[in-house]
């Protein structure tokens, strides 16, 4: 066993920076994973070094609408457990009007899909039964998760660091970072106040700090530490002949973004209810500067007074007893990322320097698993793609951006949170150059990776006269919010005549060089020695054989490929590309995404449209689908594309970002005898995309399916070699555990008569309510939901086991507390619309 | 019986102490405040006298506007009102603060019967203004009192000293100033906290004479070095736990 005297070794395989729940999760896994010559160093004393940990309220609530973050918390959940330091409580998120219980019935929904249970809808007075402490009256009810419980994350991170000792891990508690060294983008070495480490790999696992660790390197943890107020009072009299240490559900007082809980003898009450308090990582005091530690900052009573009157109102009998008295009160610090989400993976900036930030006590032990898992194999059980580091872009990662958006995100931790919720702070960051036009058409923005894409027009408004009853309305508020149905009449428009498209949010990339192919061929499942001049849809897998990304690749030259996918993942697919050059130098990466913009034409007279403009041919036969060109569009020279994600006939149109404006013009001006509208990213994403069976990734695709499941695996495989061409030819041959299946809902209406429309990551149920899981543990849900105007029918999407998979089988879709019948329509990647691809290929 | 208690507002040490640039206070960046230990002391002994007897506790300040989170802490614990004579942040000599006390008291339309102070303040501990109150209202004072009780109108108070506890008998109106371990002060309680947002509190802006003591500058005293010393772990440190005891000679 490795100690704290002494000095530290010359060399090592992996320095992990922070002894907090992560960093000593992470040291016992990847010895767990064989992993050798380990160093784990705080600058703080052990077991406490004063981060986040020790002073963390320590509670977990499984249940939360991201499957990632709970796949995340129950994997964590599972090794506290193991650990022997989880007591099971219980916990009660209570609603103090209607509008929370709904929130609290997709709750239960995402409980379903996500294999927790049990878990209930509870009433006022079920929760005084089994809160009797709590004030009724202010409640209308409440969801159990007898599941919850109370974690000791110090006692786990110290057991799992004993462990990882045990295996030859070197501990060095009361060492400083002084700094790194950086050679060539690549990491080599990490300097400390005990002497200094060569090494390739160091994991900063430092939570509030972070971001100040990251900038000594070069790179960016995108962090604003923030402050939680909490305040223990006791000692409670009711509390003083408790056997257990916890003998009461925990207390999620939602909507005051609040909570109670009951420990030993004292009431624990915590806040996000506060103004957000955030502070620089710089700025954070030093262990010898602190009154507590570092990291349990001086109390600001006045930003807690409101949050003891609802405290006091709503546990009257505890809060309001004068002998109980306030004993601990603190600011403490905690990590908030500028999109909620954790920081996990190697950092982009700096080869070697790895994240673990931005993780919460309920992910603390998963994330350790992750990052390990991440950092040996290249590849997680869990699939983090919503949480890898990778994902940002460069103004995305500004201090301004940052604490706007950290800022912004602390008041909604319990919020009701709709899927299509904007931010507020720090928009307008990217547009795209045809924005003013878009602008003037009555656009309604949404952001998709920085980008303002309009998602529709409201100067399209007049097309609902026009397609009068083809469009449904949505009578619930809920659904209505962050959408309209002007999305399905220009569906419709685009359907009968022609749309544009902005689809500037596009991420591209050229990788280029005389290795340029086998970079490609490598990293694509599809055959990409293909032509010049075509462009190939392919999936790009993991070493398992399921999904990190679907785009498309263009070949532009011998050794030229251009490279687009989707904005919300762009940056994370480029760096897997520049992960997988050849140590040669025979390839490049070059991102071009700021170099192009793009606008989509498709609809049965893009054709006419198009020719009317352009010299080139744009006939079927001069210009195929799945082809590029370089034609000139009125005075612009245009690389066309010809794809759809739409199912209509039509072009991706790409020009340099300075001439998107003119092209925007040169387009509107030629498609107005057409009838064309310009389309916003609604039906692009959604009701076109559906009717067509179009996969998305991050909802169909993730690293939870293969191929064959998602219904992809045409043709056949090709002879090179690719990532996980192994096991993608062994998905072929084994029976599938799931079909990608594309269903309808038969029957919208609520038992109240209200006409509901599911939006997402609800359950799919048995016709007789029972949960749907596969063989593989896999919970049925719906992985995309939708309208799909040209079939007059609603679209949901999901992975179900073969025994459900069969077309014209009857299901149910449970939302909001509700039942609805559902049918499976298609079990492949047959669309609903146009089955034979007719219109795409015309 | 009407107490007044007088506190400071003082920097919440526990740490590392740095001094300001300019070396004549302490840096606060990081620091909470709160009222002298003593002090804290003496608000509880009072809050308790008058559960005891009846009357009303006014807790007084002199300090920086800020000083009102202290007032209320204060209250919180069960303060009935109280006084804030507020300044620019600048600190006043012993001589200064007890004049502006002195004020205050007089214009006070209900004179207290008792002056209660903490033996020192926990940042300049001057240890003057307790003894300057008394001395300008020409009333009788004790210092570092552990306990205080009353017979027949006067206060009995009992100091600490070497041998024992010296007893005086003091006619009311008096001032005493007490030391920690008169009493265990309470917390406060939700209720307290939230009534103390709503009692009175009665400010004025009192101008600062020149003062007549200067702090010039601070200095920290050189570190006493590492104090923890860690002896080994499990059984194996046995011998040496018992080697350090003996050297102490409690074996």
């Amino acid at each position: 066993m490795s100690s704290s005297s002494g000095p530290l070794p010359a060399s090592q395989s992996i320095v992990i920076i922070g002894a907090g729940i992560v960093g000593n999760s992470l040291a016992y896994h990847l010895t767990r994973l064989g992993q050798h010559d380990i160093t784990l160093i705080d600058k703080g004393p052990l077991p406490n070094p004063g981060g986040s940990t020790g002073h963390a309220s320590n509670f977990i609530f499984p249940v939360d609408h991201s499957k990632e973050m709970t796949q995340l918390t129950l994997e964590s959940m599972r090794q506290y457990k193991d650990l022997g330091v989880f007591i099971e409580s219980g916990g009660i998120e209570v609603a103090r009007g209607e509008e929370r219980m709904q929130e609290l019935q997709r709750r239960v929904s995402s409980a379903i899909s996500w294999g927790i249970e049990p878990v209930s809808i509870v009433t006022a007075d079920e929760v005084k039964e089994l809160v009797p402490f709590i004030n009724e009256q202010l409640i209308v009810g409440g969801f159990y998760t007898p599941g919850a419980g109370v974690v000791d994350s110090l006692r786990a991170a110290t057991i799992m660091r004993e462990r990882a000792q045990e295996a030859g891990l070197t501990v060095s508690a009361n060492t400083e970072v002084l700094g790194f060294d950086v050679r060539g983008g690549r990491l080599r070495g990490v300097r400390t106040t005990r002497g200094d480490i060569a090494t390739e790999r160091v994991v900063i696992a430092c939570g509030c700090w972070s971001p100040k660790l990251a900038r000594m390197a070069g790179a960016s943890i995108p962090i604003a530490p923030s402050v939680h107020q909490m305040i223990d009072i006791g000692p409670v009299p009711r509390f003083a002949g408790a056997k257990g240490m916890i003998e009461y559900p925990i207390i999620r007082d939602v909507d005051t973004n609040m909570y109670e809980r009951q420990e030993g003898t004292g009431l624990e009450i915590g806040s996000y209810a506060h103004r957000p308090i955030m502070m620089e990582a710089e700025d954070i005091p030093s262990i010898e500067e602190s009154a507590l530690t570092p990291t349990e900052l001086p109390f600001t009573q006045h930003d807690f007074d409101p949050q003891m009157e609802i405290a006091l109102e709503l546990m009257p009998e505890i809060v309001g007893d004068e002998s109980v008295g306030v004993k601990y009160a603190i600011n403490g610090l905690l990590s908030v990322s500028y999109d909620g989400l954790p920081l996990l993976g190697e950092t982009p900036e700096v080869r070697g320097l790895w994240s673990a930030a931005a993780i919460w006590i309920k992910e603390g032990p998963g994330a350790g698993k992750t990052v390990a898992e991440l950092m040996v194999h290249g590849e997680s059980e869990i699939d983090v793609f919503e949480s890898n580091i990778a994902r940002s872009y460069p103004s995305q990662k500004t201090r301004a951006h940052v604490f706007a958006r950290a800022g912004e995100g602390f008041n909604k931790m319990y919020g009701i949170v709709h899927p299509s919720e904007q931010w507020e702070s720090d928009r307008g960051v990217r547009v795209a150059p045809f924005h003013e036009r878009e602008r003037q058409l009555g656009a309604v923005f949404y952001e998709a990776a920085g980008w303002e894409r309009p998602v529709w027009y409201e100067s399209n408004a007049g097309l609902l006269e026009e397609y009068g009853d083809r469009i449904s309305r949505r009578e619930s508020e809920w659904e209505a919010r962050w959408w309209s149905p002007i999305i399905n009449a220009e569906h419709l428009a685009m359907r009968d005549r022609a749309a544009i498209v902005d689809l500037t949010a596009f991420a591209i990339f050229d990788v280029t060089g005389r290795g340029a192919l086998d970079v490609v061929q490598r990293l694509a499942m599809r055959q990409m020695d293909v032509p010049v001049g075509r462009v190939v849809y392919t999936p790009l897998l993991t070493p398992s054989g399921t999904f990190k990304q679907d785009l498309t690749i263009m070949r532009m030259a011998d050794d030229v490929f251009r490279v687009v996918t989707g904005g919300a993942y762009g940056m994370s697919d480029l760096k897997w590309f520049k992960d997988h050059l050849p140590e040669d130098g025979s390839a490049q990466v070059h991102d071009q995404t700021s170099a192009w913009t793009t606008l989509g034409l498709w609809g049965p007279r893009a054709r006419d449209i198009l020719s009317s403009i352009s010299r080139g041919d744009v006939s079927h036969a001069g210009f195929p689908f799945a082809q590029w060109r370089n034609i000139e569009v009125g005075p612009l020279e245009v690389l066309a594309s010809r794809i759809s994600y739409v199912g209509d006939l039509g072009w991706e149109l790409y020009v340099p970002i300075e001439q998107g404006a003119r092209l925007w013009d040169v387009l509107v001006e030629a498609g107005e005898p057409q009838g064309m509208i310009a389309a916003g990213s609604g039906v692009y994403g959604s009701t076109g995309r559906l009717e067509k069976g179009y996969r998305a990734y991050g909802a169909e695709l993730d690293g939870e399916y293969n191929v064959v499941e998602a219904g992809m695996a045409w043709g056949k495989v090709k002879d090179q070699d690719f990532i996980g061409k192994a096991a993608h030819v062994g998905h072929r041959e084994e029976a599938p555990a799931a079909h990608m299946c594309t269903l309808t809902v038969e029957d919208h209406a609520s038992a109240s008569g209200v006409k509901r429309y599911m939006l997402g990551k609800e359950p799919i149920l048995t016709p007789d309510g029972a949960p749907i899981t596969d063989s593989k543990g896999r919970r049925s849900y719906v992985t995309s939901a939708g309208s799909g105007p040209s079939l007059g029918k609603y679209i949901l999407m999901s992975y179900l086991p073969p025994e459900h998979a069969r077309i014209g089988e009857r299901l149910l879709v449970q939302y909001m507390g509700e039942r609805y019948p559902v049918t499976v329509q298609s079990t492949d990647a047959t669309s609903l619309f146009d089955p034979d691809n007719s219109r795409i290929r015309s | 019986m009407n107490i007044c208690v007088c506190v400071k507002r003082v920097p919440l040490t526990g740490g590392k102490i740095t001094l300001s640039d300019d070396q004549r206070a302490l840096s606060t960046k990081h620091l909470g405040f709160t009222v002298s230990p003593h002090e804290e002391c003496a608000v509880e002994e009072a809050v308790q006298i008058v559960e005891r007897e009846g009357g009303s506790v006014t807790v007084l300040t002199l300090g920086p506007a800020e000083a009102e989170e202290q007032l209320r802490d204060m209250m919180a614990i069960g303060a009935d009102r109280a006084i804030h004579l507020v300044t620019d942040g600048a600190e006043w000599d012993p001589q200064g603060t007890a004049a502006a006390i002195v004020t205050a008291i007089r214009a006070q339309q209900e004179a207290p019967d008792l002056i209660l102070f903490g033996n020192e303040s926990a940042d300049a501990g001057n240890y003057q203004v307790a003894i300057r109150v008394a001395h300008a209202l020409g009333m009788p004072s004790v210092t570092g009192v552990k306990a205080i009780s009353f017979e027949g109108g006067n206060a009995v108070c009992e100091q600490e000293v070497a041998a024992g506890r010296d007893i005086y008998e003091l006619p009311l109106p008096a001032v005493v100033s007490v030391k920690e371990g008169i009493n265990l002060p309470r917390y406060p309680s939700v209720p307290g906290r939230l009534r103390a947002k709503r009692k009175p509190l009665e400010a004025s802006n009192p101008q600062r004479p020149a003062a007549q003591l200067e702090m010039v500058r601070l200095v920290l005293p050189p570190d006493s070095g590492k104090q923890v010393q860690v002896l080994g772990s499990g059984a194996e440190a046995a011998p040496a736990v018992v080697a350090v005891l003996a050297e102490l000679g409690v074996l």
